[in-house]
């Protein structure tokens, strides 16, 4: 044990029925730093932490905590807490009924007695000094997400922790709430906070940590510090695969020229969350929306699905008018949409990999034409094979498989039914490295051998430039800017975003 | 965000499989070897002739199927909304009672009971069920009611509506054709409602066979919204499984108009909901909705209604038995939890794992 | 410069039942007269009502936890005449003392019920419908198991209390012959009352009864939040079954008279009078004083059809299904309408910049 350390883990384990999701695991965090801790899904960082704060019992090994006498035994939440472990899940883990103030002390005050006043004194002080724009007393559902999950964190600095774990904290954030996230944590650390940070930003990671270790496989590949681990080499490590491989990956994939007819054309489309708007994309274009977090990106492309109540505009598919005011609508119109939050709008998580395939193709067969099991099974084999799939069996619920299996999942259901035109959103969110350039790789194909078209939305710009021959910006739920060719640079994109004339 | 709940549903729990089945059988095992031991003749089967001369099978066995019918019923109709809702209806006994006013009111209606009255009444009561069910299903669907507190308000005002309808305590129906179909048919041993649980049973079967009904109801149960991005509406799919809902209600009502030859609306399929709600939790059913198996909830109300024939038997006064069924569906349940479920398999992995490892030394 | 932050889905739903509730006995009022003019009305409506608002209230709490309770009316019924038969067969003389440890015996029968339903639904995670109905058909067998026949309590020192009236005399009202006649307030209205106010307190400055509603809120947030989810949770049935059992002694100080059928159904009643009050069945969102107003707004709607020229069960029935459909759909309208504004603005506040 060193001395500096807060944390020490050592050969940690832990065996759930069929995998081994930890396998003798060591970390050690030490005071005042912002350690990394990376992996692909189901490396074993989330078990880890789980672990550690106590939602998970581990099998085998021991964790020493500053402070504690002893080993450190954590069967609860509570018991993390207690010793100064606390968390900020990427998940909202408040109570959204209860008051701001309240959801920063329930679980943790001492007495029987509720003391409101002082709550809320303390919550508004804690508050202001934070930056964060809420109110101590109001109802934490009324606040946004981004202002939640800031909330959570004032919960955790307030808890005087010695250990801070930050699972995937940025997700929903824009990039001024990442940067006061950010201050927020050098802040802490200047305290002498240890701060585990669990992300799949790779930028994030060079930007704030000091430290990496990085799982695979339930494994502990190694411990490094950030001056001595490049980028690529971080990916590297992840993946377990040579550099090379990547560099071949990366340049596997080559933008095509797209064919001249347009397949989907909107003219004033709005819908009841987003405001009206004209695009079109023709035939076997990759094209992109992007803009920040709430700019109106997602809700445009789930105004052409149908799947938010549509209010106005013209719709031509094939240049043929069309109405569409429902997913099915769309679907029959041709068109495919992957959504963004896959489990709350994708998967069907009870239900196996089989069932999930077949379900939109099945739809659209009709309720009166259900497909032969053996025909379903066909389908689905066809598609675990094609997309190298993940998973048990083709029986196996889908809500048992790694993130990014479960988005191949989904993935399949929409290619089984050939789309003409098929809707990417942030298909690559929470997923590793390798699926992520797997995914790209594909919509590239697609466009080039099928002729299909595609939008692509996804927060790393890098990957969209990387894919779209077209970027539609948006910025305040309004369409600013459309580039093509030459101004496909991450500087325009930029540029464009933030408000040509200002620059970045 | 006040919408955004996940459901807590333990892992352990895999309704829809095979391994669901396993506790209402091994239930239902354990009652038949109980009686067996208890009173080896419990089961004996034998012909006799009933009040109106007919020569009828009669024995336990076939008088705990027979009783069970309405429920059996019932219960496979409040899978159905189980499933596609995550939540269940209570208002099927009142609605039950609204079902039977219907048909009596209409068979009243000519001067004889004729098979043609008989019919008529009966797709009278049919539509009239799926009416109010579809009310019901309204509020579910379309309102976004807790399925058991929408049906509350049937629940509350359902006897009193079909009080209303018939205007009189208990009309009598004393018909052939109303005994046939309450009790058996001459010439047919077996008691008529039986077959009507085979008939409600085989159209839901082709029902599953021949449409989406399954991957549907489920899809809605599980993943509401993913499934209305895949094409599926779900409030269609709720009001559906309503209608249904009320199709086997109206049925059982018939059952139990008929079997008594008389409608009361006070006591007609009185407290069923609650036989019906726990068949389908004895069956394995996942009460907070998705996979489901219908074959569990017809186990379910056959092992209540064996229950309580057994109790019966053992000469437990008829307004004692409840205290009974409630410490056996208690047994029942409490085998059946998720808790003590990960505690069993996790004690068989132990004792696999164990003779693994023996093995392995035996071979060294 | 403290500002006021908008109602809570809580305090409108509440408030909607409260205003209900002064429109209705308003135009009782205004359109019956009579009895509902006198102050004593108000009363009576606490003293035949009082063990249905003190179920209400256990419901409220553990529909607040996410849970339902359908055993109540049964506990109520079998405390009752449990209750009936000690004070008939006790030897003990002295009523405080018989009295006391009648008391004792239904707060024991409560809690029994509530700590064996509360470990079935928290500890094995037993879906609480239906340990709840197993729970009511426990203890609806148990009564008849005790008696199947009526018992009336001929207890001396009970019925005393039975007789015992708090009577106010500047809210009673003139008889036609000139006596003036002073509003009687029974003892378990008070203790009802009592128990609202209680339990108000419980939910509202306990840290129980703040668990409960997190727990009600997010039940895996509430764990990670480091609530003992369990022990909330078990605690919220324990709770709810020791109101049954005061709720059985109040009904029995009422009726003095076990019977089968007491409180037959008045589960649904409670959960009817939780919902009018703004409970919601899916947790986190509820409060007690609604729930009581609940209660009262179902007894005043009985009162009127009993006192108008509909006055037939069925119509009772009718009225308070008509009742409760209105406030279902009523609270099904404004909860989304609040819920689509509320996103509007969300949406609208993500892309705002400062």
């Amino acid at each position: 044990m060193q001395n500096d350390a807060v944390l020490t883990m050592r050969g940690i384990s832990k065996t759930f029925p069929g995998t081994r999701a930890l396998d003798r695991v060591d970390f050690t965090l030490r005071r005042g730093e912002i350690h990394a801790l990376m992996g692909e899904n189901g490396a074993g960082k989330s078990t880890l932490i789980k672990v550690l704060t106590g939602v998970y019992e581990k099998d085998g090994g021991s964790i020493w905590v500053d402070g504690t006498e002893g080993e450190a035994h954590i069967h609860s939440p509570q018991d993390a807490q207690q010793i100064g472990i606390s968390t900020v899940y990427q998940e909202i883990t408040l109570c959204p009924n209860l008051t701001v103030a309240e959801n920063m002390f329930i679980g943790r005050s001492e007495g029987a007695v509720v003391r409101w006043k002082d709550y809320e004194k303390k919550a508004t002080a804690i508050l202001k000094n934070l930056g964060i724009p809420a109110r101590a007393r109001q109802e934490l559902s009324s606040c946004s997400l981004a202002v939640q999950q800031m909330v959570a964190i004032a919960r955790a600095v307030d808890m005087n922790c010695k250990v801070l774990i930050l699972d995937e904290p940025t997700s929903s954030l824009d990039d001024k709430e990442v940067e006061m996230l950010f201050s927020l944590m050098r802040d802490l650390k200047s305290r002498g906070v240890g701060i585990i940070f669990v992300t799949h930003f790779l930028e994030q990671v060079y930007e704030v940590s000091d430290r990496i270790t990085v799982l695979r496989n339930g494994q502990l590949v190694g411990e490094f510090a950030v001056e001595d681990l490049p980028q690529v080499e971080l990916v590297a490590k992840m993946m377990g695969k040579n550099l090379n491989d990547l560099e071949d990956m990366q340049l596997a994939g080559q933008k095509h020229e797209a064919g001249e007819e347009v397949i989907y054309q909107a003219e004033g489309l709005s819908s009841s969350d987003s405001r009206p708007f004209d695009f079109q994309i023709r035939k076997g274009e990759v094209n992109g929306f992007t803009g920040l977090l709430g700019s109106g990106r997602s809700e445009s492309v789930r105004a052409i699905f149908g799947a938010d109540r549509v209010t106005g505009g013209k719709v031509r598919v094939r240049g043929k008018e069309t109405r569409i005011t429902k997913p099915h609508d769309a679907m029959k119109a041709g068109i495919g949409y992957l959504p963004e939050d896959r489990k709350k709008d994708g998967i069907i998580a009870d239900l196996s990999v089989r069932e999930n395939i077949i379900l939109a193709m099945q739809v659209m067969k009709g309720f009166f034409h259900p497909m032969s099991r053996a025909q379903m099974e066909a389908f689905a084999d066809e598609y675990i094979n094609a997309l190298s799939i993940k998973t048990a069996s083709r029986e196996t619920p889908v809500g048992s498989l790694s993130g990014g299996n479960q988005q191949k999942v989904i993935l399949a259901r929409w290619l089984l039914t050939h789309p003409d035109y098929l809707i990417l959103d942030e298909p690559t969110r929470g997923i590793d490295v390798g699926t992520k350039l797997e995914i790209q790789k594909l919509v590239l194909r697609l466009a080039a051998e099928e002729n299909m078209s595609i939008t692509f939305i996804s927060s790393e710009i890098e990957e969209m430039l990387r894919t779209c021959s077209r970027l539609i910006v948006m910025r305040d739920r309004n369409i600013v800017g459309e580039l093509t060719g030459d101004q496909l640079t991450q500087a325009q994109v930029m540029k464009t975003i933030a408000g040509g004339e200002q620059g970045v | 965000m006040t919408g955004a709940k996940p459901k807590t549903k333990s892992k352990t729990i895999k309704s829809g499989g095979l391994g669901q089945l396993l506790i209402p059988l091994t239930a239902l095992a354990i009652l038949v070897l109980f009686n067996l031991i208890r009173d080896p003749a419990f089961f004996s089967i034998e012909m006799a002739t009933n009040n109106s001369g007919n020569s009828v099978l009669s024995g336990n066995l076939i008088s705990i199927i027979d009783s069970a019918s309405a429920l059996a019923i019932i219960s496979m109709g409040m899978t159905l909304v189980t499933a596609a809702c995550g939540g269940q209806d209570i208002s099927v006994g009142a609605v039950g009672a609204i079902a039977g006013s219907f048909f009596v009111k209409v068979i009243k209606a000519g001067d004889t009971i004729t098979a043609g009255s008989v019919i008529l009444g009966m797709l009278a009561c049919i539509l009239a069920t799926i009416a109010f069910m579809l009310f019901n299903g309204t509020l579910v669907a379309y309102f976004r009611i807790q399925p058991m507190i929408a049906t509350l308000i049937l629940f509350s005002c359902g006897r009193s509506i079909a009080y209303w309808i018939n205007g009189s305590a208990t009309p009598q129906l004393n018909s052939p054709i109303i005994q046939a179909m309450g009790m058996t048919i001459p010439g047919i041993p077996i008691p008529t409602p039986i077959f009507a649980v085979a008939l409600v049973g085989l159209i839901l079967w082709l029902v599953f066979r021949f449409t989406n009904l399954r991957l549907y109801t489920q899809s809605v149960g599980i993943n509401q919204g993913a499934a209305r991005l895949n094409g599926i509406n779900p409030p269609a799919v709720k009001l559906l499984s309503f209608a249904l809902l009320g199709v086997c209600v109206a049925v059982a009502a018939v059952i139990g108009v008929s079997r008594l030859g008389q409608l009361n609306h006070k006591t007609l399929l009185v407290d069923i909901e609650m036989d019906a709600i726990l068949a389908v939790a004895i069956g394995g059913n996942n009460l907070g909705g998705g996979k489901f198996r219908l074959v569990g909830s017809v186990l379910g109300a056959y092992i209540i209604q064996m229950l309580t024939t057994t109790l019966y038997a053992m000469n437990v006064a008829p307004v004692n038995v409840k205290a009974y069924k409630a410490i056996v569906i208690i047994i029942i349940v409490v085998a059946g939890s998720p808790v003590i479920k990960s505690r069993l398999t996790a004690m068989v992995n132990r004792f696999r794992a164990g003779r693994v490892a023996a093995a392995g030394k035996g071979a060294e | 410069m403290k500002r006021r932050e908008p109602l809570s889905n809580t305090q409108l739903l509440m408030t909607i039942a409260i205003g209900i509730f002064v429109a209705m006995y308003g135009a009782a009022m205004a359109f019956l007269g009579g009895g509902f003019l006198r102050f004593q009305q108000v009363f009576d409506l606490l003293n035949d009502n009082a063990y249905l608002i003190i179920i209400s209230c256990a419901l409220t709490i553990v529909m607040i936890g996410g849970g339902i309770n359908i055993s109540v009316g049964g506990v109520i019924s079998l405390t009752v005449m449990a209750c009936a038969l000690y004070l008939n067969g006790t030897g003990i003389e002295n009523s405080f003392l018989s009295i006391t440890v009648t008391l004792l015996l239904a707060l024991g029968i409560g809690l029994a019920f509530g700590i064996g339903q509360g470990f079935l639904v928290s500890y094995l995670e037993i879906q609480p419908f239906i340990v709840t109905l197993a729970g009511m058909f426990l203890s609806r067998g148990l009564t008849t198991i005790l008696s199947v026949n009526p018992v009336k309590v001929t207890h001396e020192g009970f019925q005393a209390l039975v007789k015992t009236k708090i009577q106010i005399p500047f809210l009673g009202y003139v008889a036609q012959n000139g006596n003036q006649i002073p509003a009687k307030l029974e003892i378990g209205a008070v203790v009802a009352i009592a128990v609202v106010v209680l339990s108000y307190l419980l939910l509202r400055f306990v840290k129980l009864g703040r668990n409960i509603y997190a727990l009600g809120g997010n039940q895996q947030s509430a764990l990670m939040l480091g609530i003992n989810v369990r022990r909330t949770r078990f605690m919220s049935y324990v709770l709810s079954g020791l109101l049954s059992g005061l709720a059985g002694f109040v009904f029995l100080m009422h009726k003095p008279a076990g019977n089968s059928s007491v409180a037959m159904r008045s589960e649904m009643d409670a959960i009817a009078a939780s919902i009018i009050g703004g409970t919601l069945l899916t947790g986190g969102v509820g409060n007690v004083i609604g729930a009581f107003f609940g209660a009262m707004i179902l007894a005043t709607i009985q009162k009127i059809i009993a006192l108008s020229p509909l006055n037939e069960s069925w119509w009772q029935e009718m009225a308070s299904g008509v009742l409760l459909g209105f406030f279902i759909i009523l609270q099904s309208v404004v909860l989304s309408s609040r819920e689509k504004r509320r996103a509007r603005k969300s949406a609208a506040g993500g892309v705002r910049k400062e």
